[in-house]
């Protein structure tokens, strides 16, 4: 049995269980190839209009598996954390692309729902097991190892300061040898976004190997523990109730308070609908009560690499002079 | 937000505050919301916050706001806004008022903040809440009969002269035996309006986002402008179903609402926030009512109807009823709309005499 997962959304958060779970099984594990121009194209077919650049990719990753797999694991995220939504998108994700996509396989759309309480989980996984005819202790059995491999790739994150695509990719000791080198300026970034955003690099038009490259100290989302994210909410009157909006706040303020970072990066999707709210929120602190730089990158199917590029370097170009400029104030006042 | 000012309005005005309304929304309210607004928010948003800014010029010193817990965007509204107006300088108090979770205290202490400033109990809050539910009843009613009315009138305009002053009247009642008499007033303005009586208009029905739905200068009067094409409406919110379906807890909630919901399931088949899974569910109930078309109006990057969306052309030809989606945004121009509207409904009478001829000729 090959079952199919799309290399997108929650590919990012999620693969190192899923990968586990399924082959614990024994069910073959097929990923669809990495974002690409045909992928891109055939999400721009397939999907509304009106859905925002991930959407349309995930539509296009799922026509990449189609002829390739048996069935298609699409699950119908409602809630990732109590008390707290994805956006609406993803509630109706298998709808829309059993909507939009005809003759596609089998969709395993199993309901995860955590919003009355996490232990939920265990429904999710029991009716996986249901649907693919497995036997109770079996299924536990795999959870258990998943859930492991999961920590383990979230703890790893947030120790070494590396991406999910690092890890996922076996990257690590390319990484490791790169922290050891000398850097020239030290200048310190902080990357916020979804995850299925910044960590495609097709979607952000290589923003993570761009940074690098330009010896930029990387601090993203994923990377930063769950109390510093619950302390830097603490700044918000009402609680968000989305669990990737929340994680972009709580990173911001707990940064912007403790003056770690010399500038922002936002990464929103074109018509993203919490970050057209989040984003707001973050850029107004950001710039009026903290005077830190912020650049608000927006990514749609039409942006083009080269405007993209100059934006970029300007940005970090603007980072280096106001570290030069502090650098050199006069001891002597 | 159409018409809901007035029972609000009422209500407030009961518990003893001074209500100022913002004036209608116009080009101006637009604007100022535009320029005030972050880039991406969604349509309602923004004209909120040109209302606001209207209203706080005139004079109001709080502003009374709903909340909510999500997915949709809209319980997010009432902080952002409030962070926008503080950065715009302007001192007013923000009441937000959250559905309660679980716990009643909060949301009755929000109340209880407007009641007793006023001195107040709850046997008035009671009251008032019982007199601006009247006015509602009463409004949706006048709404429902004019759009009845407006396909069929023999004198163009008629229907909204008349529809325009019973607003202001209802608007104007300030206790419940006026409320009486204005009823049969009601009826009586409406039986005088001549219309063609053996008229069978084109019936169409209008799905969507609630606040594009409801608010006339957002969807650029869509009723008004299908009536005067000679099509008869149904929307599929009014305010008193609206609050009925919403604000009431669930056992007193009207029974077909949930077994409407259940069509939408092949298609969407779970909640998607705002009125994703209801429009879906709306366009499959009116082709089972017989209705000739759907039009489905939802604000642009509205994440609920962008779901909706997907589904409408599995649903379209499954049912084969036409349905058109429409979004809404700052830069909707009434001409292009007018002949979008026009086009549909030619197409609807087209297919319609088509059919008639084959059941003539007995094909």
């Amino acid at each position: 049995m090959r079952i199919g997962i799309p290399r997108a959304l929650f590919y990012y958060q999620y693969f190192p269980f899923w990968k586990n779970f399924f082959e614990q099984l024994g069910l073959e594990v097929v990923l669809s190839s990495p974002t690409n121009k045909e992928i891109l194209k055939q999400g721009l077919e397939f999907c509304v209009d009106d859905a925002c650049l991930p959407i349309k990719i995930f539509h296009g990753h799922v026509a990449d598996l189609i002829g390739k797999v048996d069935m298609i694991y699409i699950p119908r995220i409602i809630s990732i954390e109590p008390k707290e939504y994805i956006c609406p998108k993803f509630l109706g994700l298998p709808d829309m692309i059993r909507n939009s996509i005809s003759n596609i396989p089998h969709i395993v759309d199993t309901e995860l729902n955590l919003y009355k309480g996490k232990n939920h989980i265990l429904d999710h996984i029991l009716n996986l097991g249901k649907i693919l005819n497995i036997h109770q202790t079996r299924i536990l059995f795999a959870y258990f190892k998943a859930i492991k491999a999961q920590r383990q790739f979230e703890k790893l994150m947030i120790e070494k300061f590396v991406t999910p695509q690092d890890i996922i990719d076996k990257r690590l000791t390319f990484i490791e040898n790169q922290t050891f080198k000398k850097r020239r300026n030290n200048i310190k970034v902080l990357l916020l976004g979804h995850n299925y955003n910044i960590y495609d690099d097709y979607i952000s038009m290589g923003l993570i190997r761009k940074l690098r490259k330009h010896n930029i100290d990387l601090i993203t989302c994923e990377m930063v523990t769950k109390s510093q994210i619950k302390e830097g909410n603490k700044k918000l009157s009402k609680d968000l109730f989305w669990t990737l909006g929340k994680k972009t706040t709580g990173t911001a303020y707990y940064f912007l308070e403790h003056k770690k970072v010399d500038g922002i990066i936002h990464v929103a999707s074109f018509g993203c609908g919490p970050d057209s709210l989040v984003g707001e929120l973050i850029e107004k602190r950001a710039k009026l009560e903290y005077k830190i730089p912020f650049l608000y990158l927006n990514l749609d199917e039409h942006a083009g690499e080269a405007g993209f590029d100059t934006r970029l370097e300007a940005f970090l170009d603007v980072l280096e002079g106001r570290k030069h400029i502090e650098d050199n104030i006069s001891t002597y006042g | 937000m159409g018409n809901i000012y007035v029972p609000l309005k009422t209500l407030f005005e009961s518990l003893g505050c001074e209500v100022i309304l913002p004036p209608p929304c116009t080009k101006k309210t637009l604007e100022l919301g535009v320029a005030n607004s972050p880039e991406f928010a969604c349509l309602p948003l923004k004209i909120n916050i040109g209302n606001f800014i209207e209203a706080i010029e005139r004079g109001a010193d709080t502003i009374v706001m709903a909340g909510g817990v999500g997915p949709c965007r809209f319980g997010y509204y009432g902080e952002v806004q409030k962070e926008i107006l503080r950065d715009l300088g302007y001192d007013v108090e923000m009441i937000i008022l959250e559905p309660p979770r679980g716990n009643f205290l909060d949301l009755t202490n929000k109340i209880k903040l407007i009641t007793t400033k006023n001195n107040k109990t709850i046997k008035d809050l009671v009251r008032a809440l019982r007199f601006a539910w009247k006015k509602a009843l009463l409004l949706d009613n006048i709404e429902k009969q004019s759009s009845k009315l407006r396909p069929r009138e023999i004198e163009k305009g008629q229907t909204d002269k008349v529809y325009n002053s019973l607003v202001k009247r209802i608007l104007d009642v300030k206790d419940e035996t006026e409320l009486e008499t204005l009823k049969e007033e009601i009826s009586k303005a409406f039986s005088k309006i001549r219309v063609l009586k053996n008229k069978t208009p084109v019936k169409v029905g209008i799905v969507g986002e609630i606040y594009t739905v409801l608010e006339p200068f957002v969807n650029l009067n869509i009723e008004k402008q299908l009536g005067e094409l000679g099509v008869e409406v149904h929307r599929n919110i009014y305010i008193t179903d609206w609050v009925r379906e919403n604000l009431l807890p669930s056992f007193l909630k009207p029974k077909d609402y949930k077994s409407i919901l259940k069509l939408a399931e092949p298609y969407i088949n779970c909640f998607v926030g705002g009125h994703g899974q209801e429009s879906i569910a709306q366009i499959v109930n009116f082709s089972k009512k017989g209705f000739d078309g759907v039009i489905h109006l939802l604000p642009f990057t509205c994440m609920p109807e962008i779901v909706a969306k997907s589904a409408i052309p599995r649903v379209s030809q499954k049912f084969k009823i036409p349905v058109m989606t429409i979004v809404l945004d700052e830069h909707s121009a009434e001409a292009g709309f007018r002949t979008r509207l026009e086009a549909f409904i030619d197409m609807i009478c087209h297919s319609k005499e088509v059919k008639n001829i084959a059941v003539l000729s007995g094909n």
